[in-house]
């Protein structure tokens, strides 16, 4: 039973090589999920780990280091491609939530209604693994498989989520939808990123959250909006254009309701994008 | 390098010192700030992030104290209320704020708001109102509405200009308790315990309905060194029982061998801190074995549901009935008809304060420091279950954040009880959120069918009410909903023809007890909707419908109650018109401007309430003495749980002694230092333990005046350890020092008891129920997005009589938090036993959810009131319900018939009414 504070990347790979740890960087989620249990294992901080917290443009991508918090993206200079991230920041629990709570550890943790899910989906991202004998990068869809469950293995630890650098024009929204203003797990929300060229949706990518075990895209659904305008793409949406989520009955809304509300909070979203 | 802690310590700056902490892995930051460092300014309310109350700043930037790994501080700098209020500006500032515009009520969020709000105004000093909800939103606060923080917190700049108001009888003074609320001090049930004090946990059911066999204890705890003692029913030296109404006393401390509701106890485990923290409950040795479980009325009442007691056939507890003329006659005759069945659920209280308390013998006598409601009731149980004599029992109760009617059961107080007597060591015990809510009481889910007629021209033609309430696995305070939900179910208009019944039905359901409103605000959903409909069918505007069957000076209440003084309902509704129709103006013109798929309506309802017991006898006695230095001592046993007893009764006492509240030293409550003052329930404080107030304080007046033969009239005066005299030119100066004082050091006194006057019901319930009622009406203006089913209230009036505002500002505060708890009843709240244990699934209002509340104070007075005052506590919440469904139906023609309208049960309704 101890408290390991590493400081060094390699120091908590090594740790975390020797597997058992649960490792805790801003602890909104370990500590409600260890509720009021005794704990008797290995807690390893990462959260002071050199390098490892804040955005920064690398070639080709933005790089989103494992540590930084909700708070920080809130605060930092991103494109307007970011916007929904933004959003989603400012969405997340609370402000005591946004400080401390972090990117990285909301898609670890793999909830189907994790706010930060949505935005990420629509922006392409990819989970950056890394372990004490070499590092890969996943899709951020292939990587959460399942409600609490990601493909990160015993001793891997995310040490960031990769962003490519999005189109000079685009633009993203993100709409959620909660019973109550604040501190609210979402009924479902929806974050869209595409460009308005011309007036017309160019390479629209939608990510719905809370309708399915995982957040998931809609690419049939993206295709069939590629090249209308906004508006006539938010009235153009149907029942049919959502079949691939398979929502719930849960003690926040029915699954028929869920259906339902997806598509308005699309038209939204949609909405948001026209209006620039 | 990597830094085990488990060698190391944890140093950092807190408050401006530099502290070392040795925590262990895994523990919280606020845990390690409250019982490493003392820091009992840190408020733990949930451990989940759900509440906010734990927010310190580290390194400047607020966070939730509890999601923090006390590691984390390391070389940081954590700043803590208390240690703010010492010495940073804007904190002092928002003291004084919080003060002047009264944001801390109960003041268990008080830390939690302040705290985030010194982060704000270091980043902006004069934060708009969108600001301060996004800066404070985190945080819940369950007793203001949130207004006033709002108010305090964007007003905090200008602090130094807040002068005082007075204090005497009606002025809106600061709560002369409010200090303590604001700088951290103030002590609730969990920062009381001494040092070194063992701690006590509950075993409890994971089954709704299960029997159960104990295993080897004894073992148990020898394999777990630390563990004291393991707590059963056969350590139960009276009876294993407990409840609040006699007849019904039904609850047992332990259960005996099988479980009526998830979370009942089964032991308690006592043991050293060190060695509790590290204890895995779950290795306890019990084997379950889980029976059929009935969970609704319905399913209770069917013919093979399992009997929850044996002596109450069909799960049927009791019932209520109310009846007068012919219901059904009249029903027969009237020109039009209104049907309406409603639902509602299990909400539960939600104070941030869970159960918390610690008890000690002290020189052979138990004393037992908790949160409560009702010191009195609490002693008075205590000794039936440990089989000791009242006076052998002391009760201090603690600051209590937050009640609202379940801290007037007993909770925690028979664990610790029975385990400081068994280890004659101090022991604590705090419950964790979850226990709290699956443990305790909750407001009564109903079933309610209502048919309403009325006459041509609009006069009330017969009502019938039949209300099945959830009561739960235990009796608790579900005789008194069944018996107040008939007399109320009319609202507080004219009904010759009426016949009311209730019944309460046992399912394994956690025990349905006291909520403010005991079952009013349920039938008060079903009675107010109906009365829109059928003012929709008569062609007749809702206020006008209202004001033409309201109840009037001299005109019978359905119990044949004839008030001939005092009914301020027409008041109440007449107040509100200006507001009602200007608010329908603006509804249509929002409604026709086209926006979108969001429409907008304003409802109304109305309420009343009858303050006090229900035909039971129920007094309130006050203490008062001169002592020898001249210092006049109130024993004020009025609980105070936030609602302001600690500052109405003196304001009361105060006026009738004819001196002032900075006179006065206040005393209490404690059950060896203040007479029994009740419970703080039924709206009963202002009215009942002010009027023992009132009384004691002429008593002591009268008493002084005497000592000199002065006439009624002089003034009295404290002057350097004198009373001082004037009737006239004449000026007599009364020396205490120079009486003899009696054995409590008093040389004047007097103990003053007002039981309010009532009169039994008969079969029909017709009688006096009450000696007075308070009335109310409140609109509000709501917006619905049709396509989501959002619901979002965006201003309410409220317009309340209260006979006599003893102190304005408290009126407001009480009808603010009502309409929050109203609208979370109304919108969002549903206790769901196993699925909703906790904050963040059972939703109340935050901050970004309370809109305006304009507050119409009405001042009929009451000939029984204490200068004319009547009871508010519950009336505040009853009408705000309906009145948000009505603004619903208003708005979209949609009727909600299941509380809480959530998104998805509104979006259902909305498709209902033929909206796409």
């Amino acid at each position: 039973m101890s408290y390991l504070a590493a400081t060094e990347l390699q120091e908590a790979l090594a740790l975390a090589g020797r597997g058992g740890v649960h490792f805790i960087a801003g602890g909104t989620d370990w500590f409600p999920a260890q509720a009021e249990r005794p704990f008797a294992g290995d807690l390893l901080d990462i959260s002071r780990i050199a390098g490892l917290r804040g955005l920064s443009r690398q070639e080709g991508h933005w790089r989103i280091g494992a540590t930084t918090t909700w708070t920080d993206i809130l605060r930092a200079d991103l494109p307007p491609a970011f916007a929904g991230l933004k959003t989603a920041a400012r969405e997340v629990g609370s402000v005591q939530i946004q400080n401390t709570g972090t990117v990285a550890g909301n898609i670890c943790n793999a909830s189907p209604a994790a706010d930060g899910v949505p935005p990420l989906l629509a922006l392409d991202a990819r989970v950056e693994l890394t372990a004490q004998d070499g590092r890969r990068v996943l899709p951020l869809g292939a990587f959460i498989t399942g409600p609490r469950q990601t493909l990160r293995r015993e001793g891997e630890l995310v040490t960031a989520i990769l962003v490519p650098d999005p189109a000079s024009g685009a633009r993203s929204s993100f709409v959620k939808l909660g019973a109550r203003r604040y501190l609210v797990i979402s009924i479902c929300m929806v974050a869209v990123t595409a460009e308005v060229t011309g007036g017309l949706l160019r390479d629209p990518r939608i990510g719905v959250g809370a309708a399915s075990p995982v957040a998931m895209r809609l690419p049939s659904l993206e295709a069939r909006l590629e090249g209308m305008p906004p508006a006539e793409a938010a009235a153009s949406l149907r029942a049919g254009d959502f079949d691939a989520l398979s929502p719930i009955d849960d003690v926040r809304a029915t699954a028929g309701y869920r259906r339902e509300a997806v598509i308005e909070l699309l038209r939204r979203a949609l909405g948001e994008i026209g209006d620039g | 390098m990597d830094k085990r802690s488990d060698t190391l310590m944890t140093s950092f700056a807190l408050n401006g010192a530099q502290v070392q902490l040795d925590a262990i892995p895994g523990q919280r930051l606020s845990q390690a700030l409250r019982d490493g460092l003392g820091c009992r300014d840190v408020k733990v309310g949930c451990n989940a992030g759900d509440c906010g109350a734990c927010t310190v700043l580290l390194d400047g930037d607020p966070v939730c104290a509890c999601l923090v790994p006390a590691q984390q501080a390391a070389g940081r700098r954590v700043e803590t209320l208390s240690g703010l209020v010492a010495r940073d500006k804007d904190a002092q500032n928002l003291a004084t704020a919080f003060q002047h515009h009264q944001a801390a009520q109960c003041g268990i969020c008080t830390p939690g708001m302040m705290v985030s709000a010194v982060a704000l105004l270091r980043a902006v000093p004069r934060p708009d109102e969108s600001q301060v909800m996004d800066a404070l939103g985190g945080v819940l606060c369950r007793c203001t509405g949130y207004r006033k923080i709002v108010t305090a917190v964007r007003e905090a700049h200008a602090a130094a200009a807040m002068v005082p108001a007075g204090t005497g009888l009606g002025s809106p003074a600061r709560r002369l308790d409010g200090a303590a609320k604001v700088d951290g001090s103030a002590r609730f049930g969990d920062d009381v315990a001494p040092a070194g004090a063992l701690v006590a946990r509950a075993i409890r059911s994971p089954y709704p309905a299960a029997s159960f066999v104990l295993g080897d204890v004894r073992a148990w705890q020898d394999a777990h060194p630390g563990v004291h003692c393991v707590l059963t029913a056969a350590d139960v030296p009276g009876e294993n029982a407990f409840g609040v109404i006699p007849g019904f006393i039904d609850q047992p401390v332990f259960a005996v061998s099988h479980v009526r509701f998830r979370g009942e106890a089964i032991a308690c485990v006592v043991g050293e801190a060190r060695a509790m923290a590290r204890l895995d409950l779950e290795s306890f040795p019990v084997e379950w074995t889980p029976q059929k479980t009935v969970a609704t009325v319905a399913e209770a009442l069917a013919p093979d549901a399992p009997q929850l007691f044996s002596d109450r056939e069909g799960n049927v507890m009791c019932g209520g009935l109310v009846q007068c003329g012919d219901a059904d006659g009249a029903l027969g005759r009237a020109a039009h008809i209104v049907e309406t069945q409603i639902t509602t659920s299990f909400v539960e209280h939600a104070y941030i304060e869970p159960e918390a308390g610690f008890a000690e013998m002290v020189e052979g006598r138990l004393h037992v420091h908790a949160c409560t409601q009702a010191p009195g009731m609490d002693r008075e149980a205590l000794a039936g279950i440990l089989a000791l004599d009242r006076g052998a029992i002391r009760v201090v109760p603690t600051a209590v954040g937050g009640g609202f009617g379940s801290k007037i059961d007993l909770s925690l107080q028979p664990f610790i009880a029975l385990a400081a007597m068994r280890t004659g060591r101090p022991v604590r015990m705090t419950y964790d959120r979850g226990e709290s809510l699956r443990s305790t009481t909750k407001r009564h889910p109903a079933e309610i069918s209502l048919k309403l007629g009325a006459t041509a021209e609009g006069r009330i033609s017969g009502m019938t009410f039949d209300g099945d309430f959830n009561t739960g696995a235990y009796a608790s305070w579900g005789p008194t909903v069944a018996n107040r939900v008939p007399v109320h179910a009319s609202g507080p208009y004219r009904i010759a023809d009426y016949r009311a019944r209730s019944r309460a039905v046992h399912t394994h359901c956690p025990p349905s007890g006291a909520f403010r409103g005991f079952g009013v605000p349920q039938s008060a959903i079903a009675q107010e909707t109906a009365f829109d409909l059928m003012a929709e069918k008569l062609g007749l505007d809702p206020l006008e419908f209202r004001l033409r069957n309201a109840l009037r000076d001299g005109v019978p209440t359905v119990c044949g109650q004839v008030f001939e003084q005092g009914v301020g309902i027409a008041a109440c509704l007449d107040a509100l018109r200006p507001a009602w129709e200007a608010a329908k103006a603006e509804c249509a013109t929002f409604n026709a401007g086209g926006h979108g798929r969001r429409l907008r309506g304003v409802g109304l309802a109305s309420a009343w309430y009858g303050c006090g017991n229900t035909s039971l006898p129920n007094p309130s006695t006050i203490k008062a003495g001169v002592r020898r230095d001249g210092r006049i001592v109130l024993h004020q046993g009025a609980m105070d749980i936030g609602q302001g007893a600690d500052t109405v009764i003196p304001q009361i006492f105060a006026a009738a002694i004819g001196l002032c509240v900075e006179d006065l030293v206040i005393a209490g409550a404690d059950t060896d230092i203040t007479p029994d003052a009740g419970k703080t329930s039924a709206s009963r404080q202002t009215f009942v333990s002010g009027n023992a107030a009132r009384l004691a304080g002429e008593a002591l007046r009268g008493a002084i005046l005497r000592q000199v033969n002065a006439g009624p009239a002089a003034d009295i005066a404290l002057e350097g350890g004198a009373v001082l005299v004037t009737e006239g030119a004449r000026r007599e100066r009364l020396e205490p020092s120079r009486l003899e004082p009696d054995a409590e050091g008093y040389v004047l006194r007097a103990e003053e008891t007002y039981d309010p006057p009532v009169a039994p019901m008969d079969r029909n319930g017709q009688g006096a129920p009450y000696a007075q009622f308070g009335y109310a009406a409140q609109l509000a203006v709501v917006e619905v997005d049709v396509p989501l089913g959002l619901a979002r209230p965006l201003r309410f009036v409220a317009a309340h009589d209260v006979g006599r505002a003893i102190n304005p500002l408290l009126v407001e505060g009480q009808v603010e938090g009502g309409i929050a708890q109203g609208l979370g009843m109304a919108l969002m709240e549903e206790y769901l036993p196993g699925r909703t244990e906790n904050l963040h699934d059972y939703l109340i209002p935050t901050i970004g959810d309370v809109p305006p509340v304009e507050t119409l104070i009405l001042e009929v007075p009451d000939a029984h009131g204490p200068y004319g005052a009547k009871g508010l506590g519950e009336h505040v919440l009853i009408p705000t319900a309906p009145a948000i469904f009505n603004a619903i139906y208003h708005a979209t023609g949609a009727r909600v018939t299941h509380a809480p309208a959530t998104p998805a049960r509104l979006r259902a309704a909305l498709k209902e009414a033929g909206h796409a």
